[in-house]
């Protein structure tokens, strides 16, 4: 039986950026649903690229920090924030939200 | 020259729905996600939060006229209604009553896909889905005509379904559903004899598109087509029809035909044997029919 208690678990990222995103209206993308989340891109003062995850699938936290390392990675964004509400969405999934939402940022 | 290319209205998100179905960019949200009004309940029953509680409101233009509008996003449990999410809805009706002359909008469109009221939010929802019904009804009764379009594959349902009855316009698609208590909760109460709710066919039957065009409960059917419900919205936007005692009454007195129509034990297919009832001909066949077919046959 496992010793995580029910419950959301929130997870929150920090990287610093080399991308300056500048000024954007908010792009949300996904749907919180099963298998589904949604992600929030917003700006942010500061050059950092910070994550907050809301996830109802406790225990995967290095899992969840390594899908967000890889996506910073690729995508080394300044002065954002990322939002995300996740119903158990799998990380490949979760890298392709993560894409949509930076493609949508893109002028 | 332009191919039309359809798109599905039941494979689109809510949002993915505004932004079609209204003039290109018109749409302007109010308390978008990014002001995150959610859920006060799901985070303590351990269910994840949606930034917009799972439905957006705002203001756009159709056809160039001025609208309010609301899309629930059935993905998001199921579209049920919680405590936020019907104060939304709410909203966005009694807006609609308090605008100055020069931003009172010529209808209210609501894209309704839900399960009905947000169990977990038990009585906040329950309480909710009641106000939304009274807005409604206080807008059409200021002479704004209120249309809910219903095409989402989880079909409108419980106090949703209500809500949809209270309007001055129903658009359906064919494989869109409109009932009160969905097939789950019927076969849960009164056993799989009596409603089996893997019967699909049974389902779409009893609460289809088609079936609720032929007795009269949708007044609008369409194709599962963004194109065909945006043009049966704009052709809804005069379709102010106020609640009076008499048309009340007219509809009570419909209703009241209707439930004399089959009598107390059927041999076959309940719903072909109402059809039948109602004039419509070659009843048998309806589900087969297409739209344009379907269409055709209306007695009521």
């Amino acid at each position: 039986m496992s010793d995580i208690a029910p419950g959301l678990e929130t997870l929150d990222y920090r990287f610093p950026g080399q991308r300056p995103a500048g000024a954007f209206a908010p792009v949300l993308v996904g749907v919180v649903g099963s298998g589904n989340l949604e992600v929030l891109l917003e700006p942010a003062d500061g050059s950092d690229c910070t994550f907050r995850i809301e996830t109802s699938a406790r225990g995967f936290g290095p899992i969840w920090e390594a899908v967000v390392r890889d996506f910073h990675r690729r995508h080394p964004l300044a002065g954002v924030h990322v939002s995300v509400n996740d119903m158990g969405a799998t990380p490949a999934v979760v890298s392709l939200r993560l894409e949509q939402a930076v493609s949508e940022l893109a002028p | 020259m332009t191919a039309h290319v359809s798109v599905s209205y039941a494979e689109c998100s809510a949002r993915e729905r505004l932004a079609r179905l209204v003039d290109d960019g018109s749409f302007h949200e109010w308390l978008p996600p990014a002001q995150r009004l959610t859920s006060p309940h799901l985070a303590q029953l351990g269910v994840p939060s949606a930034f917009d509680d799972g439905v957006a409101i705002g203001r756009a233009t159709l056809a160039g006229r001025s609208i309010f509008i609301a899309a629930q996003e059935g993905e998001f449990m199921g579209g049920g209604v919680g405590e936020v999410h019907g104060a939304k809805l709410v909203g966005l009706l009694r807006r609609a009553l308090r605008a100055r002359p020069d931003e009172r909008p010529d209808a209210v469109l609501l894209l309704a896909e839900s399960g009905g009221v947000r169990l977990h939010e038990a009585n906040a929802g329950l309480i909710a889905v009641s106000e939304v019904m009274r807005a409604l009804l206080d807008v059409r009764a200021a002479g704004i005509p209120v249309v809910v379009l219903i095409g989402g594959a989880n079909g409108c349902f419980g106090g949703m379904g209500i809500v949809a009855r209270c309007a001055d316009r129903v658009v359906m698609s064919d494989i869109g559903r409109l009932a009160m208590s969905g097939p789950e909760v019927i076969e849960a109460s009164h056993g799989v004899d009596e409603f089996d709710a893997r019967d699909r066919a049974l389902v779409w039957r009893t609460t289809g598109g088609k079936h609720r065009w032929l007795s009269g409960d949708c007044d609008v059917l369409v194709e599962d087509d963004v194109a065909a419900f945006r043009a049966a919205a704009i052709g809804a936007l005069d379709a102010s029809t106020p609640v009076t005692l008499e048309r009340l009454e007219t509809e009570h007195a419909l209703l009241a035909t209707r439930l004399r129509l089959l009598p107390d034990t059927v041999d076959g297919d309940e719903a072909m044997a109402l059809w039948a009832q109602l004039g419509v001909v070659d009843a048998s066949r309806i589900p087969d029919l297409d739209v344009d077919a379907v269409r055709a046959l209306r007695t009521v």
